[in-house]
């Protein structure tokens, strides 16, 4: 495996007084889909938040691409080159689509890149390239998911965070969802999903890891998760 | 009234609309992106009035007024760009009540610092070249400088859209007026978002000020008039949108120009109404009005929500034993301070002063700290139970007893009426609503010669011939404020006091188990009342006089800095709060020539080293260990 472009560990995160996170660890290579696995509550986005420091407080290490980012603002690592899609879209409603894709838009950390355009967006996901000038509150679940993916690669970001992407949408768009994905990793972007839907983290990811209780319990490549029944019974069936 | 006469107060009002817009538009910016109340905004705005009548004073001519106005604009606005790098970027995450405290201590230190460069003399600005003169509409002279004031307000309402919506900057700052943290996460620096908008609302409220000087003489009670209005403005056209500070600044404008327009009005039913006298108090009633029916404003959002209280605020532990007995000591020793001082000390009037102050912030701390509900205009229920004990002396020769009976009576009353109201909305907005009635109770006592004695005041509320002497009120003050308080923290160890802060952590869950969450605010808003009445109907019969001063807004700020200096979350904290102001007070204002000065940069001192309040800083401090 080539080296990691995303290195966490020792995490630990903490609400208040109330410590979520425990010594997380894992990694992701570069144009690797990695899937977080979990149930509710089991800690997948506040590890994402910790990553991005979105959180009270955090300790450990979060090295990316040679940075340390424990200590660093979340706009010093989204300028690193580190999306973050967040699981409640978080748009922005009182701007138009095309504003929503100005307010992310970032020149590539990496010259290689080939960057992001709105229309090269419009061409990936064509429901927004209708919807331009229209405000972005009014559009659908489906629609403001895409548009807050869109909205993260005019960052031109080398790895995303996507959190829970299959929640609450209609499945076509989770299909539709599946081929975004295969197609941001042809592009050269590393993934780390997190999820509860296993058969869609099986088919989008490369690996996965297996969160409870603020703990990594389990990592290794998605088809062994799926073949380990003991471990998909005790941390992610209901 | 003739309709000429209307037309011109119309377009006088138009003009006034102008100054109000960029006043409140800056002030809506900043809160829409740092979500900072600025109520250094009047300030800025006095600030740049003065600033331009130094430099129209050297740039003679055309081009050098106006362009003597465009650079105060510009000063103002590097000076809003110094205040945010040093003072409020250091506490964009404190509560947002320390925020405030903090740029009302800026309010104090800008004053002072301009009545040292400026003088206390009003200063009277030069016309504006070429715009001397007077235009006739309709057999009316009507100023020509006023019409260049009417455009003014939508020539800037334009530019600050093209502002928002064609430049990438705009784009930000809206995008950050709705989602900070996310905007963060796409990369955008917000640091100097909000240092360019806090600059560009400073110089906005700049130019107002300068803008007006042709019209009216610079003084040093501008910012507390501009801050008044300017806050009414945002709230009635919703905070943050700028159409709607555009909307609201004409509503509220033209409103006033119509009392002026209507003049005296010859009822069928003889007695006078004077609508001229109605225009301090026209532009919070339309605020009351619109609050009600709207209660996020005209054009705002209903979710322009203030952070919850409930993430600030700790725990009360019920005081034990112990913390009673050391009450009761303290009362003990207290009471013998008049054996060991002269009869006529100034200690014992220092004494009274101070636990007036201690019952009139408990008061306010049991509505803001338990209740959850931030009142800005508490010193309405302290001035109404002041008048109250005041009239029943004076006008009805009643005894002191009963006079006293009846203060709290009379705060009772005004706080079940205006926390009707109050008690409907939430945060800022509910804050805002309080200010308005408190500004509505001043107006009237202030207009209301007959029954009040206007700016008079009521003279010669003196306390019957047992209390007479000082020592004897000093021990009545002491017993009846140290009982006050006492009731006041049992209630909140009472089953009403735990409903008032279940109300006041969660809504929702506290309705899911069958509390009527209004109803429990309302009677919280009455005891407040109730207690700041009987604190101002001591306050009457200690001073002997009252004036409209006693219900000011300055009354209602004093007591917010008490009960911040003491902190929200504490119980002893009105009671500290409350001894270290007035000792603050006591001292620097006889020491010191600039005390305003010194006191906000006391205050500031303290918020910056403390940017959780206090209490907060401490639990962190405890908390990394």
């Amino acid at each position: 495996m080539t080296a990691p472009l995303l290195k966490v560990s020792g995490l630990e995160a903490f609400y208040g007084a109330a410590q979520i996170l425990f010594s997380v660890e894992f990694e992701l290579a570069p144009g690797e889909v990695v899937a977080l696995m979990g149930r509710n509550g089991a800690g997948k986005t506040t590890t994402l938040e910790s990553i991005m420091g979105l959180v009270d407080r955090r300790s450990g290490s979060v090295d990316f691409r040679g940075h340390e980012l424990i200590g660093l603002r979340t706009y010093e690592i989204a300028r690193l080159g580190l999306g973050f899609v967040p699981e409640d879209r978080r748009i922005f409603t009182d701007l138009t689509v095309i504003e929503n894709l100005e307010v992310g838009r970032r020149n590539p950390s990496d010259a290689a890149q080939e960057p992001w355009t709105p229309d090269r967006l419009f061409s990936l996901f064509p429901n927004l390239a209708e919807a331009r000038d229209r405000s972005a509150g009014r559009m659908s679940g489906g629609e403001q998911q895409m548009l807050t993916i869109a909205r993260t690669l005019m960052g031109n970001p080398l790895a995303i965070l996507l959190d829970e992407p299959s929640e609450g949408i209609a499945p076509i768009i989770v299909d539709q969802m599946i081929d975004m994905i295969a197609e941001l990793k042809k592009s050269g972007v590393a993934i780390l999903v997190s999820e509860q839907n296993l058969p869609f983290a099986a088919t989008v990811a490369d690996r996965a890891y297996v969160l409870d209780h603020g703990q990594i319990k389990y990592s290794g490549a998605i088809a062994s998760l799926l073949n380990d029944e003991e471990v998909r019974r005790t941390y992610l069936e209901l | 009234m003739s309709l000429s006469g209307l037309f011109v107060q119309a377009l006088n009002g138009l003009a006034a609309a102008s100054t109000l817009f960029l006043l409140a538009s800056g002030l809506s910016l900043i809160f829409g992106v740092t979500r900072i109340v600025n109520f250094a905004h009047g300030s800025l705005y006095m600030l740049g009035a003065y600033v331009a009548w130094s430099l129209t004073d050297r740039l003679q001519g055309v081009f050098g007024f106006w362009f003597a106005i465009f650079a105060s604009a510009a000063t103002i606005g590097v000076v809003g760009m110094l205040i945010e790098l040093t003072i409020l970027r250091r506490i964009y995450r404190a509560p947002e009540l320390f925020q405030l405290l903090a740029t009302f201590a800026l309010t104090l230190v800008i004053k002072d610092a301009t009545l040292a460069m400026w003088g206390a003399e009003d200063l009277l600005g030069p016309r504006a070249p070429g715009l001397a003169g007077a235009i006739t509409i309709l057999g009316r002279r009507v100023p020509q400088y006023d019409l260049a004031l009417i455009a003014s307000g939508p020539l800037v309402l334009i530019a600050l859209q093209l502002l928002l919506t064609r430049t990438r900057w705009g784009v930000l700052v809206r995008a950050a007026t709705q989602d900070r943290e996310m905007v963060a996460a796409l990369g955008v620096n917000q640091a100097v978002l909000f240092t360019s908008v806090f600059a560009l609302g400073a110089a906005l409220a700049g130019l107002g000020g300068a803008l007006q000087l042709p019209r009216e003489p610079a003084g040093l009670s501008m910012d507390m008039t501009a801050i008044g209005d300017a806050f009414v403005v945002v709230v009635v056209g919703g905070m943050g949108s700028i159409p709607g500070a555009f909307v609201a600044a004409l509503l509220i404008a033209e409103v006033k120009a119509l009392c002026i327009a209507l003049g005296d009005w010859q009822t069928p039913l003889g007695f006078v109404v004077a609508f001229p006298k109605f225009t301090l108090v026209a532009e919070f009633a339309v605020m009351a009005i619109v609050l009600i029916l709207r209660p996020w404003g005209l054009m705002g959002r209903p979710d322009v929500a203030i952070r919850p209280q409930a993430t600030t605020s700790a725990q009360l532990a019920p005081p034990g034993r112990g913390y009673d007995l050391a009450y009761l000591v303290l009362g003990a020793v207290l009471l013998t301070v008049p054996l060991l001082v002269e009869t006529r000390s100034y200690t014992l009037v220092f004494g009274i002063d101070v636990f007036v102050a201690i019952l009139f912030a408990a008061s306010l701390h049991f509505l803001m700290g338990p209740g959850g509900m931030h009142s800005f205009g508490h010193a309405a229920y302290f001035g109404l139970g002041a008048y109250a004990a005041a009239l029943c002396a004076k006008a009805l020769n009643l005894p002191m007893w009963s006079a006293l009976l009846a203060a709290p009576v009379g705060g009772f009353i005004g706080a079940v009426v205006f926390g009707w109201f109050c008690v409907r909305l939430s945060g800022v907005y509910l804050a805002m609503l309080t200010l308005a009635f408190s500004q509505i109770v001043w107006s009237i006592v202030y207009q209301w010669d007959g029954l009040t004695g206007g700016s008079n005041g009521i003279v010669g509320v003196w306390p019957t011939s047992i209390f007479s002497s000082k020592a004897a009120y000093y021990c009545l003050t002491l017993i009846v404020c140290g009982g006050a308080t006492f009731v006041l923290r049992r209630i909140l160890f009472a089953p009403f006091g735990y409903a008032m802060r279940a109300a006041r952590d969660s809504v929702t869950r506290s309705a899911a188990i069958g509390l009527d969450v209004r109803r429990i605010q309302w009677i919280a808003f009455a005891i407040a009342g109730a207690f700041a009445g009987l604190a101002g109907g001591l306050f009457a019969f200690s001073k002997g006089s009252i004036s409209p001063e006693t219900l000011g807004v300055g009354r209602s700020i004093d007591g917010l800095v008490m009960v911040l200096l003491g902190g929200v979350d504490t119980l002893t904290g009105p009671i500290v709060g409350a001894s270290v102001f007035l000792f603050l007070q006591d001292q620097i204002a006889r020491h010191v020539e600039y005390w305003r000065a010194m006191l906000g940069l006391f205050i500031l001192a303290l918020v910056l080293a403390f940017p959780a309040g206090i209490v907060g800083t401490i639990r962190q401090w405890t908390f990394r260990r």
